[in-house]
């Protein structure tokens, strides 16, 4: 099988989405003739042609309320956002419309549109290029939000967003368009849009994580296993839902856990993974619930920006912790 | 030392408004015809069937303000004043166009398909009044949301190749202040979709007056920078709204591109049904012209002249409808409240886990 990038595998899927459902519609700014400002469209327009691949006048609102009005005539579109930060520019149409398309017309009209957005630190890119803004996408009701870490994942993933009745908000970490290989089928093959992965099996701890920490999991979790501490690896892929029986089977196994994010601590993915352990998990634990997040202040200067994410010697530190609690 | 100027900006200032500050008119405030040509257009039976709407929009007004004063409605946006531009315009459009209505649009919503039993569902909240068949969405309560939308279903119209069919969104000069009515029509225009964008600049957002909400002498003016042609009418002249809106729609329906109406009209009445007092912002003196502009006065003398409309014909066929309202009210009162239950089940197509214990919870607090 040939090993492709994290951004290959996302521009296939959605080249396999096109060619599969002729209502399927690809735009965004600059996705057309430019494939996107990272090249994730590539290719796509001169293959489908500009009614179905086109770029669109640089306005994040216009493009997620047009999504709307396109879903309701019969396409299924898949808008990109060039960066995540540009996101709040359309936050009403997501929030306030798009999520709540199924529950106000039960089910008459929906909302079958994808939002494709790069998002993560640690490329030492502009203000608001790089920030992690997941944590308040999580809490709205009827959205979906899914942040692969493999490029298998990212290419089934996507097909699976783009062939959702629902809205779903796929998160691409801008850090590992380039840098993450994977080996990645040519055929269509879908990734549930809520089932988390054990990426690494262990017994000693469970490290839970999700997008651009789950190779800063495996590099602490490959210098623990030097000390025989055997940690298993669960990437979340999906942050809302959250699939909390695949994170509940291993604590009954490993007794401990630590809950890595890059994004700032507060009201996040981690912190509902910890809320539901303590709900439903609590009586497996033999050590504290351990979180390793950012802190929470704004997304730091470039300069600064090495030393505030979280990576694998803060994991490792916590891990270090939780089992010798 | 020379003071050649390169550009004269108050001069371009004082003209800004002036190519769209020309509302077109068809009869003046005493019924008077002041363009014979427009006037032209219209059978008897169009003008008596106008007016029958103009009729059955104000029985309509006055039916729901009593539900609401008893306490059998909730949110309820009172639309006395604005009979001319609701039914004129929305009398230009088709079956198979597709509505984009905000909160002060139910009129227009009922003559594009859905009932007036349905609407009262949605003014009580329930699910029944969002499932009316028009081809049209739910009111839009963020008033500048609809524009976007509106814009991408016209888009959509035109990849599908729907033939003789536009998208048209209704919205105020309070919700023309709004980012998104601007992104509606710059997308609009770059792709020339079929879309037709009615600003109903009725004097007030609220409490806040026209004139404070843009120092543009026209709202019209606004489409002009997204390429869109732009036309004032008189809002309180059902005939010239009609007719500014059939010249826009086939305009637009034929590929042209987008079209911006901005009608001139007045909210005679308060905000919304819950608490706003008019008086607290406005004065009488203010509002006394509007109510000589009132638009059933000006077809009530046209037509009573010409034999076609009387005011006991008047009176009588308001009875009719105020009775229908009635038997409307019946019908959403019969309806039962929507269970918790099944709110949760349509939060997604297929219902994510958390949902599903949610589900079970309320199936048994529902099943007490």
């Amino acid at each position: 099988m040939a090993k492709k990038t994290y951004i290959k595998a996302i521009t296939e899927g959605i080249d396999i989405a096109l060619a599969e459902d002729p209502k399927t519609l690809v735009f965004g700014e600059d996705v057309g003739k430019n494939g996107g400002v990272f090249r994730a469209t590539n290719g796509l327009q001169d293959k489908y042609g500009e009614d179905r691949v086109f770029s669109t006048p640089l306005a994040e609102s216009g493009i997620l309320g047009m999504s709307i009005g396109l879903a309701v005539t019969g396409w299924r579109p898949v808008a990109e956002i060039q960066f995540s930060g540009f996101m709040f520019e359309a936050l009403d149409s997501i929030v306030s419309q798009m999520s709540r398309m199924r529950f106000q017309y039960e089910g008459r009209r929906t909302a079958p549109i994808t939002i494709r957005t790069p998002y993560g630190g640690g490329t030492h890119t502009a203000e608001l290029h790089g920030d992690d803004f997941e944590n308040f996408l999580i809490g709205v009701p009827g959205l979906r939000v899914v942040a692969p870490s493999s490029a298998y994942d990212a290419k089934g993933l996507i097909i699976s967003a783009i062939e959702s009745n629902d809205p779903v908000v796929f998160l691409e970490n801008l850090r590992l368009y380039r840098s993450v290989k994977g080996e990645v089928p040519d055929d269509k093959y879908t990734v549930p849009l809520d089932k988390a992965k054990v990426v690494q099996e262990g017994t000693d701890v469970t490290i839970v994580a999700y997008g651009g920490e789950v190779s800063e999991a495996q590099k602490a979790a490959d210098k623990l296993a030097k000390d025989n501490i055997s940690a298993e690896i669960i990437d979340l892929r999906s942050l809302y839902p959250i699939d909390t029986d695949t994170i509940f089977e291993s604590l009954k196994k490993t007794h401990r856990v630590v809950i890595v994010q890059e994004a700032q601590k507060m009201a996040g993915a981690g912190a509902q993974v910890a809320s539901a352990i303590s709900e439903g998990a609590i009586m497996y634990l033999d050590a504290p619930i351990m979180r390793v997040a950012a802190p929470n202040s704004v997304y730091p200067f470039p300069q600064g920006e090495n030393v505030w994410l979280p990576g694998a010697a803060d994991i490792e530190e916590a891990v270090r912790e939780a089992v010798n609690y | 030392m020379a003071n050649a100027k390169a550009v004269d900006f108050a001069k371009i200032k004082a003209e800004e408004g002036a190519p769209y500050a020309k509302p077109v008119q068809i009869l003046d405030n005493d019924g008077n015809v002041v363009n014979k040509d427009l006037m032209a257009n219209f059978t008897d039976d169009q003008l008596v069937d106008l007016m029958k709407k103009m009729v059955w929009e104000r029985a309509l007004h006055e039916q729901t303000m009593s539900f609401s004063q008893q306490g059998r409605l909730g949110f309820y946006a009172p639309t006395w004043g604005e009979e001319a531009s609701e039914m004129g315009t929305v009398s230009a459009f088709k079956k198979q166009d597709f509505m984009f209505p905000a909160y002060r649009d139910l009129p227009q919503l009922i003559q594009h398909g859905a009932t007036v039993a349905q609407m009262y569902l949605w003014s009580k909240g329930h699910i029944k009044g969002n499932l009316f068949d028009a081809r049209a969405l739910r009111p839009q309560i963020i008033i500048g949301a609809q524009m976007v939308e509106m814009a991408g279903a016209a888009l959509g119209i035109k990849k599908n190749g729907e033939e003789d069919t536009v998208a048209f969104a209704y919205t105020g000069e309070g919700g023309s202040s709004q980012g998104d009515t601007y992104e509606g029509m710059n997308f609009a225009g770059a792709y020339q979709a079929p879309a037709v964008f009615i600003i109903q600049n009725n004097g007030w957002a609220i409490s806040y007056p026209r004139d404070h909400q843009t120092h543009a002498q026209t709202i019209a003016q606004k489409g002009v920078a997204a390429g869109i042609p732009a036309v004032q009418v008189d809002g309180m002249d059902v005939l010239a709204c009609y007719q500014v809106a059939k010249e826009a729609r086939e305009f637009a329906a034929a590929g042209n591109g987008p079209v911006l109406i901005e009608t001139l009209t007045y909210r005679f009445g308060a905000h919304s049904s819950a608490g706003d007092d008019p008086s607290r912002y406005r004065t009488e003196e203010e509002e006394k012209p509007w109510f000589d502009k009132d638009p059933l006065i000006r077809l009530r003398k046209y037509l009573t002249n010409k034999g076609l409309w009387s005011e006991d014909e008047e009176a009588k066929y308001a009875d009719e409808c105020k009775a229908d309202f009635k038997e409307q009210m019946k019908e959403a009162d019969a309806v039962e409240p929507e269970k918790v239950t099944d709110m949760l089940k349509r939060t997604f197509e297929v219902p994510t886990p958390d949902i599903k214990e949610e589900i079970k919870k309320y199936e048994a607090k529902e099943s007490k």
